[in-house]
């Protein structure tokens, strides 16, 4: 099965295989047509109106606002609503260097987000620490404290970078399930379950 | 021996002096803060500008240097003051002297751990209050078992401490207390969409009124200058495009220059044309992306996008030549990186000739609204001597009627042989600034001009050694970057590492007026303010 | 013109002859019910939509164009996607308040839409004080909006909150005093009388002087209640992150932009009714020719196509203006346009009492 995305090939993608083996994941465990149906309906919905929480830290965030800016224009994707608070937010973009004075805030913002919630780490820094990686300050990596989807690397990346990695997200959402268990990295911790 | 020399020799005569590039003056801490006095309020010397407070750790000593500078007559002296104690270092605050000492001295403070005795507000700056030892200094353990990444949201601390004298001479601890319970703190940022990045803003209201503000910075703080000191020169040039991303040129000329002033190279004349049309078009893109922010934060979102649809036709033509639109990596030690794009000329012809129309066409749509110039005008006035004080460089300090322009002051590159005026305005409020910036873009449209035909022939760099080792020294470079005067301070053992790096930003002492600009202001003020200071984070925490 | 009372009263008589008076009753307002929360849903997307489109036309920008064709889908997905957001709980927070308000936000909206009469015929309820009870209902909204911003525990809320409370009642003067300056012309309170008053033109046409500065000012008054730029000081994306709804996700944090859009709707519904002839089509008293090509054109027709022309102007401010500070919008409001207003409608009575009107 192919995850499609209006108006690009599905070989122009990169990391199809990776897209495949969730789609195998959620086929073994199979379901009935009907669940499938509302499910697709629901990931056909969550996909395409994914709004990001406006978070910035440095340069990347600036490519970020070129990418909502008139050229780029992410609203085409429906990435149009960037809200400002992370209760209505659906993915972070964590663009820019995550130190070690911001890191508990990061994560606030992400335990403040609601569910479904992803997270997108753009640029070297947020990747992996970047160019200030030997710095006694900066985080290697977002990972370090987030579950993250997906990983734009680039210093900063272009703004056509920034879009294939929200749709990689896009493709990624649409191999979900709603109904049943949900295929996502993070569990639930146990205290919140009461 | 100067005249200089001379004053300062006749009010302190225990001073020590030296040449070099300004003349350096050795003091005692405990006299330093008399020497300060007499050197700000002598009619003849009046340095009222402290344009670097910088601390080094000597190995044996730690200390600080100063640069100050006279707006008046333009002269230079370097003062510095050191301290053997490097268990309870302490040092005597100017920050009543020159108000932009408060902020630097808690910088030197979270990175040396020297203490100011008199300084109003002892905290650390950048670094969070349980940060264990004091990173900059040369035997600091970087061991991150020591500092681990913290889990815990950080404790709400509304104390202070001050650091008092008494007559006897011994130093006490004082503790001040910044916000009082029952006033109601409203923290803006460090994630909010007006403070440009992760800044905080520990705001205190009354109402809508703001009765102060507490500026938190260190969220983007990655101890560029640490990392400086352990890469080799072409190295850190990398680092100055990712300070203040939106003056990414103009940084790193100012650290090339200074580094090019240490090893006296001297840039072929094509290089330095290049070099300033590029600086010309990173003021124009930045001050476009000002105007567009400055948009969004009052409100009117169309005009933002039509900020960085023009925007994005300089980010055109840096791709072609520099091959990145954002971190360009162009100037190097001895030139550019590369030769200017055959289409760059022509590219940049077409762009003279396309804004002055985009121009019109912003002050139709947002200056000349009367709702954009009821939240501008007269809100947020900076006096010219606080201007000074402050150290509000940059286009901000000359919609206070401070002539600050690095490129007038001290010519660089290419800015002596071309015309331009330095854009002055005296209502020093928001509006002020905010029109400063729309007209320097003229004015470096311009520079752009009188340049883009005259670009002479030849090498577009000097070859340099592969490992570059600069003499021993002291070397201290302005330029103006967008956002006003940055200077680079670098200090040399004669290794291919430098000894100590230091890059003073124009951001942080715009922050640090913001406080004494929205006392008694409207939170809707403080947006415009921030909007119209224009400081970018990075630039700040560094 | 298509009289839609026909197709009522043929259901309403089918109804009562199937079954007892009080259950078609009962039924005809199911009915009616369903009917007006379809079209307050569809509507509220269709503006979505619109708002999206006109706000990137503006910008330089195409606006949302994956999603269906011409991105027609867009606010659909948006709306399955909030339906199943997670609610979040906050601790430290009244519940019940919190839960409550966006219900009321949303209630006292689809209250003052049911009253609004789409066509000929086509009203759910034609009260004798119509407009008054329009007026009433949607000033119910901003204690739902004090109530999310009190509710909230949080800062940034409550600050939102007290704008809009300010904002709200202070705008609602001018609103109720530029509606009584063409009542005043009307002579009725009734929603259809109001319009059938307006069959030999439109009322900003008939009351001239007077009734163009009741429109003016109540365009402005209008967008100040419906909360939008250069009035939306209590959601300030850049000075209160999103105002009084910040701790609001989900569907209930949808109450709230669906309830924004509606407001908008029912504001240019309004300002139609009073000053553009509602669904009434563009009359010149004697012309009876003209007036009969204009009649072939449904009420219905005429009814949105003019709520869109005034929403467009709308949606112009906001993407035009910059955002006004606090005291200079209560001083817009209380040394301009109250003043203005209350000289308006003695203006207005003096045209009525000596018939110096069209």
């Amino acid at each position: 099965m192919e995850v499609k995305i209006k108006s690009m090939k599905y070989e122009d993608f990169k990391d199809n295989e990776y897209i495949e083996q969730l789609i195998k994941q959620l086929q073994e465990s199979g379901t009935n047509v009907v669940v499938g149906s509302l499910d697709e309906l629901i990931n056909w919905g969550r996909s395409n109106s994914l709004w990001p929480l406006t978070f910035a830290t440095s340069c990347c965030g600036i490519e970020f606002m070129s990418v909502g800016a008139a050229r780029y224009d992410m609203a085409r994707f429906g990435f149009e609503v960037a809200r400002a608070s992370p209760r209505q937010a659906d993915f972070i973009m964590v663009a820019g260097t995550i130190v070690h004075k911001m890191a508990p805030v990061l994560k606030r913002l992400y335990d403040q987000m609601a569910e479904p919630k992803y997270v997108i780490a753009v640029g070297g820094c947020a990747v992996s620490g970047g160019p200030f990686k030997n710095s006694y300050h900066v985080l290697k990596g977002v990972g370090e404290i987030l579950p993250v989807d997906v990983y734009i690397p680039g210093c900063p990346p272009r703004p056509e970078a920034l879009l294939y990695g929200m749709m990689q997200l896009q493709r990624k959402v649409k191999a979900e399930r709603y109904f049943g268990d949900v295929n996502r990295q993070e569990k639930k911790p146990k205290e919140l379950d009461k | 021996m100067g005249k200089i020399q001379e004053k300062i020799a006749s009010f302190l005569p225990e001073a020590v002096f030296e040449e070099g590039q300004y003349l350096t003056v050795t003091v005692a801490p405990r006299k330093w803060h008399g020497l300060a006095r007499f050197l700000h309020d002598d009619p003849e010397l009046q340095f009222d500008y402290l344009a670097s407070l910088i601390g080094v750790d000597w190995g044996e000593t730690l200390g600080v240097v100063y640069y100050l500078n006279s707006t008046k007559y333009n002269h230079w002296v370097i003062i510095k003051t050191e301290t053997s104690d490097r268990e309870n270092p302490l040092l005597y605050s100017v920050s009543d002297v020159w108000e932009s000492a408060n902020l630097n001295e808690r910088e030197v403070y979270d990175f040396y751990g020297i203490r100011f005795i008199n300084h109003p507000d002892m905290r650390r700056l950048f670094l969070r209050e349980d940060w264990v030892g004091y990173p900059f200094r040369k035997d600091y353990d970087a061991n991150p078992d020591i500092n681990p990444i913290p889990v815990s949201n950080e404790e709400a601390n509304d104390k202070t401490v001050v650091l008092e004298e008494t007559e006897e001479g011994t130093i006490v601890e004082k503790e001040k207390i910044l916000f009082e319970k029952d006033e109601y703190v409203v923290n803006i940022g460090p994630q909010h969409p007006a403070t440009h990045g992760v800044l905080r803003f520990k705001t205190s209201l009354n109402g809508e009124n703001i009765k102060k503000i507490d500026v938190h910075c260190g969220y983007v703080h990655r101890g560029i200058e640490k990392l400086w000191e352990s890469m080799t020169y072409p190295q850190t040039l990398h680092m100055t495009d990712r300070l203040d991303y939106l003056s990414a040129h103009n940084n790193r000329h100012a650290l090339c220059l200074c580094i090019e002033k240490g090893l006296q190279l001297e840039v072929p004349e094509r290089a330095v044309y290049i070099r300033t049309m590029m600086d010309e078009l990173m003021r124009i893109s930045s001050h476009l992306l000002f105007f567009a922010t400055m948009c969004m934060d009052l409100g009117g979102l169309t005009a933002f996008f039509y900020g960085f649809r023009d925007r994005e036709k300089i980010l055109d033509i840096f791709e072609e030549t520099c091959g990145a639109r954002m971190t360009m990596n162009y100037n190097v030690i001895g030139g550019v990186m590369a030769d200017i794009h055959p289409d760059f000329q022509r590219k940049v012809k077409e762009f003279i000739a396309y804004m002055p129309d985009k121009l019109k066409e912003y002050h139709q749509i947002f200056t000349g609204n009367v709702i954009a110039q009821q939240r501008m005008k007269g809100v947020g006035i900076l006096s010219y001597e606080d201007a000074i004080n402050f150290d509000v460089t940059g286009p901000s300090g000359r919609g206070s009627g401070w002539a600050c322009d690095v490129r007038k002051r001290t010519p660089y590159a290419a800015y002596d042989k071309v015309q331009f005026k330095e854009v002055l305005r005296t209502e020093g409020d928001t509006f002020a600034r905010y029109m400063v910036r729309m007209d320097e873009i003229k004015e470096s449209l311009y520079i752009l001009e009188q340049l883009v035909d005259n670009i002479p022939a030849g090498d577009y760099a000097v070859k340099t050694k592969p490992v570059i080792k600069v003499p021993e020294g002291r070397y201290f470079q302005q330029v103006e970057a967008a956002r006003g005067a940055f200077g680079v301070y670098l200090e040399s053992r004669g290794d291919k590492f430098p000894y100590r790096l230091k890059v003073t930003s124009p951001g942080l002492t715009l922050v640090g007026a913001v406080d004494h600009l929205t006392r008694g202001a409207k939170i809707a003020d403080l947006i415009a303010i921030g909007a119209s200071l224009d400081y970018v984070v990075p630039d700040i925490d560094r | 013109m298509f009289d839609f009372s026909i197709i009522t009263h043929w259901i309403d008589n089918l109804l009562r002859s199937w079954m007892p008076e009080n259950a078609a009753l009962f039924v005809e307002f199911v009915l009616v019910g369903v009917v007006l929360l379809l079209t307050y849903a569809v509507i509220a997307l269709a503006l979505i939509y619109i708002e999206r489109k006109v706000c990137a036309f503006f910008q330089c920008r195409l606006g949302p164009n994956r999603v269906g064709p011409y991105g027609l889908l867009q606010s659909v997905a948006d709306m399955f996607k909030m339906l199943i957001k997670e609610l979040i709980e906050i601790k430290h927070t009244d519940k019940f308040l919190f839960n409550l308000a966006p219900y009321i936000v949303i209630v006292s909206s689809m209250l003052a839409f049911g009253c609004l009469p789409f066509g000929r015929g086509l009203i759910a309820i034609d009260f004798n004080i119509g407009i008054f009870f329009i007026m009433a209902v949607s000033s119910i909204g901003v204690l739902g909006i004090l109530l999310a911003g009190w509710a909230s525990n949080n800062k940034f809320t409550l600050i939102g909150a007290m704008r809009s409370g300010s904002q709200m009642i202070s705008y609602e003067l001018s609103i109720g005093l530029s509606f009584l300056t063409m009542v005043v012309f009307a002579g009725t309170m009734q929603t259809s009388g109001i319009v059938e008053a307006q069959s030999s033109g439109w009322f900003i046409f008939r009351g001239h002087i007077p009734a163009i500065i009741a429109f003016l000012i109540y365009l402005v008054a209008g967008t100040a209640e419906t909360n939008r730029g250069p009035f939306d000081l209590p959601e300030a994306e850049s000075e209160l992150t999103a105002g009084y709804h910040t701790e609001y996700s989900g569907i209930h944090f949808g109450f709230f932009y669906l309830a924004e859009y509606l407001n908008l709707f029912i504001v240019s519904g309004i300002a139609t009714l009073l000053f553009l002839g509602g669904w009434m089509p563009f009359h010149i008293g004697g012309w009876e020719g003209f007036n009969q090509i204009m009649d072939y054109i449904p009420s219905v027709i005429w009814f949105f196509g003019k709520v869109f022309v005034v929403m467009f102007i709308i949606m112009w401010f906001k993407w035009t203006f910059p955002r006004l500070r606090i005291d200079q919008l209560l001083r817009l409001e209380w040394k301009y346009l109250v003043p203005i207003s209350l000289v308006n409608l003695l203006l207005m009575v003096l045209v009525v009492i000596f018939k110096l009107h069209f």
